[in-house]
């Protein structure tokens, strides 16, 4: 630290980065580097790759954004399913779309984790071999076009309200690529709906279908925010870390109030004898999630675990090829053009 | 067939419109130069984001190191002077 060479009579105008090189002077230089990277959080800043973290801060990031990217990845197969099914070319060209759009989730997703050290194929492995989670909700079948709808509108709908506060999230390049995710989910949410707004305003089989589509996509989706705050295991430390801003149930809870209406608006009847409006707290009760449930998806026994992972696997190794084949092609192609440059050298 | 066992990485820059600069998009897995454009256009640009990208092979990034940041960045700390309100000027002198 150099010393102060100059006396300013002029303090007030001092740009603000001079004012926090004088407050920083005031800080003896004390704390250990744990101490100076939570008061960093504290006061907001950013944590970039290169920054000295808590080794545990590094983990719990790869794992919970390497388990957010195989959600993006996994999530496609239960949409694909109805891809080359939609009822119209409308219909159709917005599934592809918004399949593609989770593919790029996951790549951004991937991405963030290889700035924290992780390794693309280790990250995949764990996929691949079961160890690593994702969102129990893609574990359930889509047995009806009208669950494309339902899926769109509930689980995209549960998805950017876990999403918006991780933009703000403390290390960077997760915060960034959720920037451009929440950017893209809008019109998830929203092809979702208007395709439960069609079915709910076609004929009477057509609405039973939407209706038997919430009737299957309701309780996983409020699944999908997590356990309880009182059996969350990582929520504590992820909000000290402001990896989180909100717990798994004020989200949920934020989910259902936000969620109600427009589900009476398609004049669908949410399957939860308990859901009434408090007047009173300005907020919906609702009857207990079946935790047994969450529990057994999340542990491989929901209805489509195996499936969901086979198909994966089967993509993974019969990609095999192709990604050998462009190592060699682009490996060919420096060749020669190596040799090109040679030959003109000679010449 | 190359000893090389992954396509490597590249960061992806990407100029939104002419008149702007490249900006850090991302990055992805790509085996060359010219996949990586096309990953990048497909990853990073699929809602009009740019009319031009540029990839690195992010090996040949060479960054700057947090622990340096005292010493390449405190130097400007205490040079207020540098700043155009360093300067008291009376009211009466006008577009200065």
């Amino acid at each position: 630290m150099k010393s102060c060479i100059f006396a300013y009579k002029h303090k007030a105008i001092l740009p603000s980065a001079s004012q926090s090189f004088y407050d920083n002077m005031k800080e003896p230089n004390q704390h250990t580097f744990e101490d100076q990277f939570q008061a960093r959080i504290d006061a907001e800043e950013r944590i970039e790759p290169k920054d000295w973290m808590p080794e545990k801060y590094r983990k719990t990031l790869i794992r919970q954004i390497s388990q957010h990217a195989h959600s993006e990845i996994v999530g496609m197969l239960p949409e694909g399913n109805w891809v080359t099914r939609a009822p119209s070319l409308r219909r159709k060209v917005a599934l592809l779309a918004k399949v593609q759009d989770e593919a790029g989730h996951g790549l951004y997703l991937y991405g963030a984790a290889e700035t924290l050290g992780a390794e693309r194929d280790d990250l995949l492995d764990e996929l691949h071999t079961g160890k690593a989670k994702y969102s129990s909700i893609f574990n359930y079948p889509t047995l009806s076009w009208a669950d494309i709808g339902a899926i769109g509108w509930l689980v995209d709908g549960a998805a950017i309200m876990n999403q918006v506060p991780l933009c703000r999230c403390s290390y960077g390049p997760y915060a960034r690529a959720m920037v451009r995710v929440c950017k893209e989910e809008s019109f998830h949410q929203r092809q979702g709906y208007e395709i439960m707004l069609t079915l709910a305003r076609g004929s009477e089989a057509q609405k039973q279908m939407a209706q038997d589509a919430l009737n299957r996509w309701w309780w996983p989706s409020l699944m999908m925010f997590g356990p309880s705050d009182k059996d969350s295991k990582h929520t504590a430390q992820s909000m000290a870390w402001k990896i989180k801003r909100f717990t798994n149930d004020e989200l949920r809870q934020r989910f259902v109030d936000i969620t109600a209406p427009q589900a009476e608006f398609l004049g669908l009847t949410i399957p939860d004898e308990d859901l009434r409006y408090n007047a009173e707290t300005g907020h919906y009760e609702f009857g207990a999630i079946n935790w047994d449930e969450f529990w057994q998806v999340v542990s491989g026994d929901g209805p489509c675990n195996r499936q969901r992972l086979k198909a994966r696997r089967k993509a993974h190794e019969e990609g095999a090829w192709v990604r050998d084949a462009a190592v060699a092609y682009a490996e060919k192609r420096r060749q020669r053009k190596a040799a090109a440059a040679q030959q003109q050298q000679v010449a | 067939m190359s000893n090389k066992k992954n396509w490597p990485l590249w960061e992806v820059f990407i100029r939104s419109k002419n008149g702007l600069s490249h900006k850090h998009a991302g990055s992805l897995h790509a085996a060359d130069a010219e996949m990586a454009i096309e990953n990048a256009r497909d990853v990073y640009t699929r809602r009009n984001e740019g009319v031009s990208i540029w990839v690195v092979e992010s090996q040949h990034i060479t960054a700057s190191s947090p622990n340096q940041s005292e010493s390449l960045f405190d130097p400007a700390n205490d040079k207020v002077y540098r700043h155009p309100t360093f300067y008291n000027l009376p009211d009466e002198v006008k577009h200065m």
